[in-house]
C-alpha cells in the first residue's frame, strides 16, 4: 500500500479518471449479468409453463375390462380381416350396461353410459385379436383409456370439486328417493356448500352435491342439518347402510360441464371397484394422431419429421457443403461471386413462409410431386436450410489456417487433396454444427409445411417419404387450435417431445465438436 | 550468349566466377511480378548454384519472399498475382503451361516463417507427401523414407519413439525441422526457406544452421533471411534486394566484405534496414 500522494500518477485528476472507469467496468459488468439473468428467467418460464401443462398429459386413467372373447362371436376371424371393433365394443358396452342397470330402458342413460369409453378406444384390441387369433374362446383383460372428459375430470382439471367426508348415517329408501338422516351430521357439508356459495334448491346454476357411499352414489335435493333428502343415480341403499358415506361438492352447474352427475356417480363407482387406475401415457408415443384426445398420439408425426429431415439432411448438407468449398477455395473473387455471396446471405433472411410457397408453386403445381408428402417438405426445408449451411461452413473454412493450406500445396498436394486432406479435416467440426443446426431449424419449422399440406389428418404411420404424412410443428399446430380442453395439456406434451428432439441433436452437435477437436 | 540449363552444366561465366565446379540449377530471367496494378519485382535475373545455399537479403518489403515464392509457383495461390519472365529449371520454363505446378512444387519444397506442420501425427505429417506422390511401395518403404527424412533433418533421435505424437506438440525448432523433413521427403532437388529461424530461440536457430549446412551437400538450398549474420554463415551467394530490384549478387565473402555497389554497402552496415 504505497501512499496515493507520493505517487507521481496520484494526482487528483488522475484518480478521478481511474474512479470513473472503474466505476464504468462495473456497470458494464452489471449490464451483461442482467441481460444473462434476463435471458434465463425467460428461458424457465417458458420451460416451466410448458412442462407444467405437459405433466398433467403424461399419465392417464384407463378401466380394465375383462373381455370374455367367446367362440361364437369371434369365431373364423382370418388373419386379413378388418379388425372387429364393433363386436369387442359391444362387450365392452354390455359389460357397462350390466354393472348399472338403471340404465336399461332409458336410451339417453345408456349413450351417456357409452360415452365413458369411445369405440375406436377398443381399436388396439380389435386388431390384436385378428394378429393373434388363439386367444379367442378365453377371457382376456385389457385396459382402456377414460374418455379425456372424464379422464380430465379425475385430474381435476375441468370442474372443481372437493370432497367433506360425512361417516356413518341412517339411511331409507322410498320409490327411489333416499333419506340420509343423522343428528347434526351434515352442518359441515352446509358450512362448506354455503363457503363455496352453492344453493341446493337451484342446482342447476350453482351446481351438484353428490353423496358416495361404496359404489353407490345420490344427488342431493334437499339439505338439512341433521337430514338429507336426493334421488338414487347409481348403486343401492344397502352401501348407504354399510359404507361411511362423503359428500362431493362439485362447485360448477351440471349444464356448463362436459361430465353429468350420473357419470361422475358411474366413474365413481368403477374407481371404488377398483377398476380406474392412473398409468403412464405411452400411447402418446406409440398412437397415431386421432380425433379423440386420449387416443391420440404422436408417432406418425415423429415419423413424418424423420423422413422430412432425412430428405432434407440428405439434400441441403452435400449441396451446402460443396458449394462452401467450391466458394470458399476455388472460386475466383469476382463480381459474379460477390453476387453469389450477397444473395446467399440475403436467402437466409427469407422468411420461411416464402420457400412454402416457393415449394407449393414449384414442387407441387410445376413437377406435380404429391401433397403432404416428407418429400416435399424435405425438398422446401432444404432450400429453407441451404443458406444457413452454406454460410457456416464457408465461416468454418475461413477460420483454418491459411498455413496449412501453403503447407499442403508445398509438398505437392493438389488443391484437392489440400482441401480434402486438411482443410476438410479442420473445418468439420464447425461445418457439422452448421450443418445440424440448420437440421434443428429445419426441425422446428411449422409454416412452409402448413402451405404444402403437411398438416393433413394423418391416421396412419407414413412408411416411405412419398406417402402422407405430417410434423411435429405442425402438429402441435394442429392440436393447439382444436378446442377441446384436453388438448391443451397433449399439445404441451408434443411440445416437450420435439423440445427433446432438438436438445439431442444440439447435444450430438456438442459430442462431434468435443471428439474432433482432441482429435487434432 | 548461351544460358540454357539442359544438361545442368552450362554457367555464364561472370555471374558464377568462383565457383566453377558447381551448375546452375534454376536460372530467372527478367522476373517481373505484380499484385494487380502494383508492381512488387523488378525485371530480376538471378542464376542459382546447385548443391549451395543461396541467400536473399534485403530490408522488409523489398520482394524477396515474393520472388522466393515465384520459383514454385506458391504466388499461383495469390488472388490477382502475376508473374512475368522466365524461369528455368532443367531447360524448361516453370511458368509454362505444360508444367504442372503440383509437380514442380514436390522438387522445389518449401520451408515457411513459421512452422507450419499439419496437425496430424509426425509419423503423417512426413509420409503425406511420398503418399501423394506415390514414392512409397507399401509400409515398410515407408517407414524407411520417414526415418531417412527425419535422420536428416537431425530429428530422428529425439522424436523415434513417439511418432505418433500430434507434430504440433513439439517445439518450435523441433517443429521446423519436422518441416523440413517433410520437405525433404518427397525428394526435392531444391529447397526455398522463407525465414525459417525468424520464429525460433537462438539455440534451435543454430541447429537449423547446421542443419542447412549439412543439406547443401545434396540440395540446392534458397533461404530469405533479415539477419544478416545468418546469411554470412550459411550461404555461399548472397544476393541483395532493394524496392523489388536486384541491387546486387555475388559471393557471400565478396558481398560482405567488398560490396560493389553504395546501397549494399549502406544496407550491411546497417545504415539502413
Amino acid at each position: 500500500m504505497s501512499d496515493p500522494a507520493v505517487s507521481p500518477f496520484a494526482n487528483e485528476r488522475a484518480l478521478k479518471r481511474l474512479r470513473r472507469r472503474r466505476a464504468a467496468d462495473r456497470r458494464f459488468k452489471w449490464y451483461g449479468r442482467l441481460a444473462i439473468g434476463f435471458a434465463l428467467a425467460a428461458l424457465t418460464l417458458l420451460l416451466a409453463s410448458i412442462t407444467t401443462q405437459a405433466m398433467s398429459a403424461a399419465t392417464y386413467h384407463v378401466v380394465s375390462f375383462d373381455l370374455d372373447l367367446d367362440k361364437e362371436t369371434f369365431g373364423g376371424l382370418k388373419t386379413d380381416d378388418p379388425p372387429p371393433v364393433d363386436k369387442v365394443y359391444g362387450l365392452v358396452r354390455a359389460d357397462l350396461l350390466a354393472q348399472f342397470p338403471e340404465t336399461a330402458r332409458n336410451p339417453v342413460l345408456r349413450h351417456e353410459l357409452s360415452a365413458l369409453v369411445t369405440r375406436l378406444a377398443v381399436l388396439p384390441v380389435a386388431r390384436e385379436i385378428v394378429r393373434n387369433p388363439r386367444e379367442i374362446g378365453m377371457t382376456r383383460q385389457v385396459q382402456l383409456p377414460l374418455s379425456d372428459d372424464l379422464d380430465l375430470y379425475l385430474k381435476g382439471a375441468n370442474a372443481r370439486h372437493l370432497t367433506v367426508p360425512i361417516g356413518r348415517v341412517g339411511a331409507e329408501e322410498t320409490n327411489g328417493v333416499l333419506t340420509l338422516t343423522g343428528e347434526g351430521a351434515f352442518k359441515r357439508l352446509i358450512a362448506a356448500a354455503s363457503l363455496e356459495g352453492m344453493q341446493i334448491q337451484d342446482a342447476r346454476s350453482t351446481g351438484s352435491i353428490l353423496m358416495t357411499a361404496g359404489q353407490s352414489t345420490l344427488k342431493l335435493s334437499t339439505l338439512d342439518p341433521s337430514r338429507i333428502k336426493g334421488p338414487l343415480l347409481t348403486g343401492s341403499l344397502q352401501d348407504f347402510r354399510t359404507h361411511p358415506v362423503r359428500a362431493r361438492l362439485i362447485t360448477s352447474p351440471e349444464s356448463e360441464r362436459t361430465v353429468t352427475d350420473r357419470q361422475i356417480a358411474w366413474l365413481l363407482a368403477l374407481k371404488a371397484e377398483g377398476r380406474v387406475s392412473r398409468v403412464p401415457h405411452w400411447s402418446l408415443l406409440t398412437h397415431t394422431d386421432s380425433t379423440q384426445p386420449e387416443l391420440a398420439g404422436t408417432l406418425a408425426a415423429i415419423v413424418g419429421s424423420l423422413l422430412t429431415l432425412l430428405v432434407t439432411a440428405s439434400l441441403a448438407i452435400p449441396i451446402g457443403i460443396l458449394a462452401s468449398i467450391y466458394l470458399e477455395e476455388f472460386a475466383p473473387r469476382n463480381r459474379v461471386t460477390g453476387l453469389i455471396e450477397v444473395n446467399i446471405n440475403n436467402l437466409a433472411a427469407v422468411p420461411s413462409i416464402v420457400f412454402g410457397l416457393l415449394g407449393a408453386a414449384v414442387f407441387l403445381g410445376a413437377f406435380g410431386l404429391p401433397r403432404s408428402a416428407p418429400v416435399v417438405g424435405g425438398l422446401v426445408l432444404a432450400l429453407l436450410i441451404l443458406p444457413v449451411v452454406i454460410i457456416a461452413s464457408r465461416a468454418a473454412l475461413k477460420a483454418v489456417p491459411q498455413s496449412i493450406r501453403d503447407a499442403a500445396l508445398a509438398v505437392g498436394a493438389s488443391r484437392m487433396q489440400t482441401v480434402f486432406h486438411h482443410v476438410m479435416p479442420l473445418a468439420a467440426p464447425g461445418m457439422l454444427t452448421g450443418a445440424i443446426l440448420g437440421m434443428a431449424r429445419a426441425l422446428g419449422e411449422t409454416a412452409p409445411l402448413l402451405l404444402i399440406g403437411m398438416v393433413a389428418f394423418v391416421a396412419e404411420v407414413p412408411n416411405g417419404p412419398t406417402d402422407e404424412a405430417t410434423a411435429l410443428p405442425v402438429l402441435i399446430y394442429s392440436w393447439a387450435t382444436q378446442a377441446e380442453r384436453a388438448w391443451e395439456p397433449m399439445t404441451g406434451a408434443v411440445i416437450l417431445i420435439l423440445l427433446v428432439f432438438l436438445i439431442a441433436m444440439n447435444g450430438v452437435v456438442v459430442f462431434l465438436r468435443r471428439k474432433f477437436e482432441r482429435r487434432w | 550468349m548461351d544460358d540454357t540449363l539442359g544438361n545442368g552444366t552450362t554457367m555464364e561465366k561472370g555471374v558464377l566466377p568462383d565457383a566453377p565446379e558447381t551448375s546452375v540449377r534454376m536460372s530467372c530471367r527478367n522476373i517481373n511480378v505484380f499484385y494487380g496494378e502494383k508492381q512488387a519485382i523488378y525485371d530480376v535475373s538471378l542464376q542459382i548454384a546447385d548443391r549451395s545455399v543461396t541467400a536473399l537479403i534485403g530490408p522488409s518489403g523489398c520482394g524477396k519472399s515474393t520472388f522466393l515464392r515465384c520459383l514454385n509457383r506458391m504466388n499461383d495461390t495469390i488472388e490477382g498475382c502475376r508473374v512475368e519472365g522466365e524461369i528455368m529449371m532443367e531447360g524448361k520454363d516453370i511458368n509454362s503451361p505444360v508444367i504442372d505446378p503440383v509437380l514442380l512444387r514436390s522438387r522445389v519444397g518449401m520451408v515457411f516463417q513459421k512452422p507450419n506442420p499439419f496437425p496430424k501425427s509426425i509419423y503423417e505429417n512426413i509420409a503425406y507427401g511420398p503418399r501423394i506422390h506415390g514414392l512409397a511401395q507399401g509400409r515398410e518403404d515407408m517407414d524407411e523414407i520417414v526415418e531417412k527424412s527425419l535422420r536428416r533433418a537431425g530429428l530422428w533421435e529425439e522424436v523415434k519413439d513417439r511418432l505418433n505424437l500430434a507434430g504440433t506438440s513439439l517445439s518450435g525448432g523441433q517443429q521446423q525441422r519436422l518441416c523440413i523433413a517433410r520437405a525433404i521427403a518427397v525428394r526435392p532437388e531444391v529447397i526455398l526457406m522463407d525465414e525459417p529461424c525468424s520464429a525460433l530461440d537462438p539455440i534451435a536457430t543454430a541447429r537449423i544452421e547446421e542443419l542447412i549446412d549439412d543439406l547443401r551437400k545434396r540440395y540446392c538450398i534458397i533461404i530469405v533471411t533479415h539477419s544478416m549474420q545468418q546469411a554470412a554463415r550459411v550461404s555461399q551467394r548472397t544476393a541483395f534486394f532493394h524496392l523489388g530490384a536486384l541491387v546486387e549478387v555475388g559471393d557471400t565473402d565478396q558481398i560482405f566484405t567488398s560490396p560493389r555497389d553504395r546501397r549494399t554497402e549502406d544496407y550491411i552496415t546497417g545504415r539502413f534496414g
